[in-house]
Parts: structure tokens; C-alpha cells; sequence
């Protein structure tokens, strides 16, 4: 580097973004997605499900303190944690199927952080006015008007802040009774420490970070480059189609330029502030609205729509060449996107599955291994087991413990002399079990002998087992 | 095509200075400048560093470490946390100190209890002689089992941990000693004796000398230990009949038992524990399979 050269900059302050409003098809599709995930966050907890006097009625509730997590119908003990483990897997499925199909549609449309952000652009929008509008706003002086203006966005922003930290801690507990709390001061520190760290990153990641947190913050980008492929569709320009660019002035030589005019709405709407014109780019998170705007500009100057457009690699060469694109469907449906949702569904099925099939009795078996084996007086040998049984269902039950062998084993209660244990609703029991072999008996004298305990309720007749060991004097 | 309107023709020039310079496969590395934001993150993080070592514990000096402005201790928290802790179980201590023994089992909340804490409380006082599982070793009884020297009920078991077992600091303590037979019996009559008590305890043993052992036994042996050697409870002499052996019941074990006897020792508790900590572990041990 020759010593005229400017050393070069370390550091790179954020470049203001005042992205233009823009109607049009993906325009309309980002409201409606908008609508509904922001629907879906805010109105969930407040839906009631009835399970009885002893349980919560809200239809989502994680209840950490109970480790349960009620969603509807379904009840997920902290043993089932698999299929929470399940979903997650469907969940990463789902995005490798979206991104190799349809590039970074995810972050595009329906991320919290593209959803909220869009949804402080609007409040921005509807306060301060339009692009220009907002632009002459930021060059002015600070007077009276521009004040008043900023503290309106910005306690409008912190409203909404509040509103989505709020939202979030009513999946953890009861809905009503929390919103109560909350007003009166009496809900748990945790609910206003959770309040208050969503409320700052929501308004500091809407309202100022915005495109820096999908830049230099999320690793998704990252991880989405590696899933797509010459076949992924992502919002590209047709440079082929619009260049030379320049602007179609009366007695300009219109027949060697492009269909572009240079008009730069397509970077005027853009929220991340780059120019689609110059290619893929990594700040890019396929948002379309730079679709809609030339759209709109190409049915103005009567061109063809489709300047911008969602495109794959292969398209480019393929029209270069003069040959029609390949139709859309093609791209999506491939060997890896077939793949992609095979495996999904898989899992999804076999989710349900279990769902059906899962016991509302379950028994874990601990057999107690500090001694192996007690000897008794009369010479007989003793195992011991701590049988953990689960009554899942909302009414208390007897449960009958009996146990099947080749070999002649007795067995035993702690604290009881019956085979019988009651086992509350909606809880775990933990009993004491006695196995025992007289000195006359084989499984004595054995090295292990195998046996199943088998734990029947005595109501449903619904019965349930465990497979163990027996240690003989052998062992 | 311009220049300008083309950023990727330009980083490809030599000497670009918004290339690092690094090259791989011809993919060259842009050399962008770092969001400012990350350096005031940056200068953020070393101020609330400083902040918090002001606040919070933290600089080490030649004995201990600055204790910070907010006195902040994790000593203190855990002090903290057991008080409220034995502040909640209080009820339930009062409860086990005024309950009858064998009333406990009928409160699930407070056997639970009690099982709970005496689990805890063995493992601490009991388990060096007895096991972390209490199955004993030689020498220091088994508790698991249905065999008991000085008595297996709630009470009994209460009693022996209350006041311990030879324990000459404790008046109250359970007292015997076996005399030592070494000096008392000829060799012959010793072999005889643990041929007998082999014998009725259902182990190989010589027929011959175990009948000539029985009148020894009877002599010697049966005014502790009963004439069909089931022992006495009421001064401690262990059963001799079952299978169970607290020093070995081969003919080695049992010579040395004859020849010298046995003094197995327990501490007194009653001093060390609080009558709720000794109640949980009675419950606790008689909880273990053996309890009668």
C-alpha cells in the first residue's frame, strides 16, 4: 500500500435505511404472514382448554415448575421429552426443505426478527411520513416538530416492545392470573426480568439494529448459503434483459439501452439497503418487495413484469442462451427437496404415532445395586427394586404389581402387605419392592435370573412392564 | 459495463485495498470494515467489567479477594437457602418429635419426611461402619436384613441409635459381653462347640463331635445364647440358628469367636443428633426391608 493511500477504515458506522413504501402481490403476502404469526404469538396463551379441576386451563402453557407442557390435547411429561426433540428435528426438516427449495424465504417472510422489523418500518412510515419524508426528517435540525415526532415513534416502538416481552412469560404460567399480577406488582421477579430483557431487544433489534442483526448477528444465513444450490430460487435481476440501464429521455437513443431506467425503486424499497441489480448478494434476505416495486414501474413504461424476479441459477444460462426458463415446479421438485420432505413426513407420522399409542401408565425400574443381594435369616435371598410407576391420567389409581418368571421369585411391598399402590393423578409414585428366592429355589442359587415386573392397573385393566434381573448368591 | 456499477470486477484487480490479499482457488477475501457497533459493544463489555468487579467479588489479594459493594456471597446465599429450607421443614419437625413412631407411616407428607432426611442422615453419621447401602460388614451389622441383636421395631431400632452399643460414656447404652472361652475350654471342647453350632445352623459340620459340642453348648453357651440357640434380644446374643453371621460362621470365625469373643461398639447419638434427625433415621433404616 503506497503511502497516499487512506489507511483503511477499521470500523464502518450503520448507513441509515428508509425503505419507500411498496404495494403488490409479496407485499400483500408479508402483511398476511405478518397478521398471522403476530396473531398467533400474541392471542395463544389467552385460549382456554378445560382439563379438569386439578390441572391449568390454558390450551399452551410450558409449566416449567410442574414439568408438564400442555398444548391442546396433548400432554408431554418430561419423559416424553422426544417428541419435543421430534419437532425440533421436523423444525430443522422443514428450513433445509424451504431453503433449498425457495433460498431464505424463512428470513424474507416469516423470522421475528423481519416480522417485527417490518412491523416498526410501519409505525415509522405512519409517523413520520414516506421515505422522503423520513430522509428530510433525518438531515433536519432538531426542532420542536422533529422531537415531538421521534418521542411518538419511539413510545410507540416501546409499546410494542412491552407488549411483545409481555406476551412471551404468558406461555409459562396462567395467562389471566399473570396479566393481574403484573398490574398489581405481585407476579414474580423472573416475569418482570423476562419482561424487561425482550422489551429492550425488541425495540433496540426493531427499532435500531434491523438489518444488522441478519448481517453480523445470525448464523442462519451462514448455514442457509451451504443448503442452496443452481436449482434454489432467490430473488435475482435480469441483467441481460435490463442493461445497458439508463433513462428513456425523448430523443435518446431508446433502442440500445435496457428495460432498466435507472428509476431505482428497487433499491428505494429495499430494507436492507443494497442494489439487486448488482447480483446475489449476502445481505440479501429475499424479501421481494424489490419484485413488487419494479413490477410496478415495468406496467408503468409498459415492459414486461418479471425485471426482478424469483430465479434460479440455471435460469441465467438458460436464458442468455434464448431458451425458456425452466417452469418453477421444476425447481422445487427435485431429488433433494423430495428427500427433504420425505424425511419430514416420516418423522411427523411417526410422532403421531407414539402420540396415539403412548401408555397413560409407565413404570421405570431401579434395581437397587448397594447390596446386589441381602441374605435373610432363614437363608433366602432378597433383591430390592425401586419401582418409579406414573399415573398419567386425572384421577387417583390402584395399581396391581405381580411379577413373571421361569424361575420361582415372591415379591413384596414396602410398607404394605398387599401387592397393591395408589398412585395419585397426574403424578409418580416411587415403591419400594422386595424380590425374593427361598435358599431351595434356582434363581438363589444363580448368577442372575431375568424376570418382568408388570404393573396392571386396576381399573382399566391397562397393564404395562419392565424387564429386570434377579441376583442369586452366584453373582 | 462501468466500473463502478460493477463492485466484483473491481475486487479482482491487484493490490485492491478492499481485498485482504489472501487468495483461495481465486477466491479472494473482501477486507470490510467491522460494524461500529461492535466496538462499542466492545467498550460496553469492559465497562460493565469494571462495574462488576467493583460490585461483585472479585480481585484476588493475599487473603481472600475484594468483597465488592454489593457484599454479594455465595456462602451467604447457601446459608440463606438452608434457613429457609429447615424454617419450611420446622412444622414437620415438630410434628415427627411429637408423633408416636409407629403413627409416622399413616402421614405420607411425614414419612416421607423422615425417610427423606434419615436417608440423608445415615449417609453423613451411619455410613462409615455401615455402608453408604447399610448392608454392613464384618463385624458391623447389616441392617438390611430381618436379623436384629437388640430388637428390630421402630422403638428398638430408636433406642440403639438414641444410646448406641457398648458405649460405656452412656449409661443407658445396650450392655453384654460374651465371655472369652480360651482359657475356659480345652481345645477338643472348643472344636466340638463350633461343630455344633454349624451344626444348628444347617452348615456341614462332624456329627460325631457336634453331639459330644451340644453338652459343651449347653454347659457354657446356652444361658445367653438359649438352649435351641435362637439367642436372646434382651442382652444382645446373637441367634445362632439362622444364616446370617456378623463375624463369619465358617469354623475359623466361629473358633475365634468362642476363643476370644466378640465387642462390637456404636456411639451414642443422642448427643450428636436432634430427637427428630434420630427419629428420621430410625424410620429411615427400619424402612430398608428388615423392619419389623
Amino acid at each position: 500500500m503506497s503511502a497516499s493511500q487512506q489507511p483503511p477504515q477499521l470500523y464502518a458506522a450503520r448507513e441509515p435505511i428508509f425503505p419507500k413504501r411498496v404495494s403488490g402481490a409479496f407485499r400483500n403476502l408479508k402483511w398476511i404472514i405478518m397478521i398471522v404469526t403476530l396473531g398467533i404469538y400474541y392471542i395463544t396463551p389467552w385460549i382456554r382448554w378445560d382439563r379438569g379441576p386439578s390441572l391449568p386451563d390454558q390450551a399452551v402453557l410450558l409449566d416449567l415448575g410442574g414439568r408438564r407442557f400442555f398444548f391442546f390435547w396433548i400432554e408431554i411429561w418430561p419423559h416424553e421429552f422426544y417428541f419435543v426433540a421430534g419437532l425440533l428435528i421436523m423444525a430443522g426438516l422443514g428450513l433445509f426443505l424451504f431453503t433449498s427449495a425457495l433460498g431464505r424465504v424463512w428470513c424474507g417472510y416469516a423470522c421475528p426478527q423481519t416480522v417485527w422489523t417490518d412491523l416498526f418500518y410501519t409505525v415509522e412510515r405512519w409517523i413520520e411520513g414516506d421515505r422522503n419524508a423520513r430522509l428530510r426528517l433525518f438531515k433536519a435540525k432538531w426542532d420542536a416538530r422533529k422531537i415531538r415526532l421521534r418521542v411518538i415513534k419511539y413510545i410507540t416502538w416501546f409499546l410494542i416492545a412491552v407488549a411483545t416481552g409481555g406476551a412471551w412469560v404468558f406461555y409459562f404460567t396462567d395467562a389471566p392470573t399473570l396479566l393481574v399480577d403484573l398490574f398489581t406488582l405481585n407476579a414474580h421477579p423472573v416475569a418482570y426480568t423476562t419482561i424487561g430483557i425482550l422489551t429492550a431487544t425488541t425495540f433496540v433489534f426493531g427499532g435500531f439494529m434491523r438489518e444488522q442483526v441478519c448481517i453480523y448477528m445470525c448464523p442462519w444465513p451462514r448455514i442457509q448459503a451451504a443448503m442452496m444450490d443452481e436449482d434454489t430460487l432467490t430473488v435475482a435481476y435480469r441483467d441481460w434483459r435490463g442493461e445497458p440501464r439508463g433513462k428513456h429521455r425523448k430523443g435518446a437513443d431508446a433502442d440500445q439501452l435496457g428495460d432498466c431506467i435507472d428509476c431505482m425503486a428497487c433499491v428505494n424499497v429495499c430494507p436492507v439497503g443494497i442494489d439487486i441489480r448488482d447480483g446475489q448478494q449476502m445481505e440479501c434476505i429475499t424479501c421481494a418487495l424489490c419484485i413488487d416495486a419494479c413490477d410496478d414501474i415495468m406496467d408503468k413504461i409498459g415492459k414486461p413484469r418479471g425485471l426482478i424476479d424469483y430465479m434460479a441459477l440455471t435460469d441465467e444460462a438458460n436464458e442468455r442462451a434464448g431458451n425458456e426458463k425452466k417452469p418453477i415446479w421444476k425447481h422445487i421438485f427435485r431429488p433433494r427437496t423430495i428427500l427433504y420432505t420425505t424425511l419430514w413426513s416420516a418423522i411427523g407420522v411417526a410422532l403421531v404415532v407414539l402420540l396415539f399409542v403412548r401408555s397413560p401408565i409407565d413404570v421405570t425400574i431401579s434395581p437397587i445395586r448397594n447390596p446386589q443381594f441381602v441374605t435373610l435369616s432363614d437363608g433366602s435371598i432378597r433383591n430390592t427394586y425401586d419401582l418409579r410407576i406414573r399415573n398419567m391420567q386425572h384421577d387417583d389409581r390402584e395399581f396391581h404389581v405381580s411379577i413373571t418368571s421361569d424361575e420361582i421369585l415372591r415379591v413384596e411391598l414396602e410398607g404394605t402387605s398387599t401387592l397393591g399402590v395408589t398412585v395419585p393423578a397426574d403424578s409418580t409414585q416411587l415403591q419400594r419392592v422386595y424380590v425374593i428366592a427361598r435358599p431351595v429355589d434356582p434363581a438363589a442359587e444363580a448368577d442372575v435370573t431375568d424376570f418382568r415386573f408388570w404393573v396392571e392397573d386396576q381399573v382399566s385393566g391397562e397393564r404395562t412392564f419392565g424387564d429386570t434381573v434377579f441376583n442369586g448368591r452366584g453373582n | 459495463m462501468s466500473d463502478d456499477k460493477h463492485p466484483e470486477e473491481q475486487i479482482l484487480q491487484e493490490g485492491d485495498p478492499n481485498t485482504t490479499g489472501h487468495v483461495w482457488d481465486g477466491i479472494k477475501e473482501f477486507d470490510n470494515p467491522m460494524p461500529r457497533w461492535w466496538l462499542w459493544t466492545f467498550y460496553g463489555c469492559i465497562v460493565w467489567a469494571v462495574i462488576y468487579t467493583v460490585l461483585y467479588p472479585a480481585w484476588p489479594l493475599v487473603n481472600g479477594a475484594t468483597a465488592g459493594l454489593l457484599g454479594y456471597s455465595t456462602r451467604a446465599e447457601v446459608a440463606e437457602e438452608i434457613a429457609t429450607f429447615d424454617a419450611v421443614n420446622d412444622p414437620l419437625r415438630v410434628q415427627l418429635e411429637s408423633t408416636e413412631l409407629a403413627d409416622v407411616s399413616s402421614d405420607a407428607e411425614l414419612h416421607n419426611f423422615a425417610v427423606q432426611g434419615g436417608g440423608a442422615i445415615f449417609r453423613t453419621w451411619c455410613a462409615q461402619c455401615h455402608g453408604s447401602g447399610a448392608a454392613g460388614a464384618v463385624g458391623y451389622p447389616n441392617l438390611l436384613d430381618d436379623d436384629w441383636l437388640w430388637g428390630g421395631t421402630l422403638d428398638d431400632i430408636h433406642y440403639t441409635i438414641s444410646h448406641g452399643i457398648r458405649n460405656e460414656e452412656d449409661l443407658n447404652a445396650h450392655y453384654s459381653q460374651m465371655t472369652a472361652f480360651d482359657e475356659i475350654l480345652s481345645d477338643e471342647e472348643i472344636d466340638a462347640v463350633v461343630a455344633y453350632v454349624r451344626n444348628i445352623s444347617g452348615q456341614e459340620a462332624d456329627a460325631t463331635l457336634a453331639s459330644t459340642g451340644e453338652t459343651v453348648y449347653l454347659d457354657n453357651c446356652a444361658s445367653c445364647h438359649l438352649d435351641d440357640g435362637t439367642g436372646d434380644r434382651f442382652i444382645g446374643a446373637p441367634n445362632l440358628t439362622d444364616a446370617i453371621w456378623l463375624y463369619g460362621g465358617d469354623e475359623a470365625a466361629l473358633e475365634q469367636t468362642v476363643r476370644y469373643a466378640r465387642f462390637g461398639v456404636m456411639p451414642s447419638w443422642q448427643n450428636r443428633l436432634s430427637e427428630s434427625e434420630i427419629r428420621s433415621v430410625a424410620i429411615y433404616v427400619h424402612s430398608l426391608g428388615g423392619g419389623e
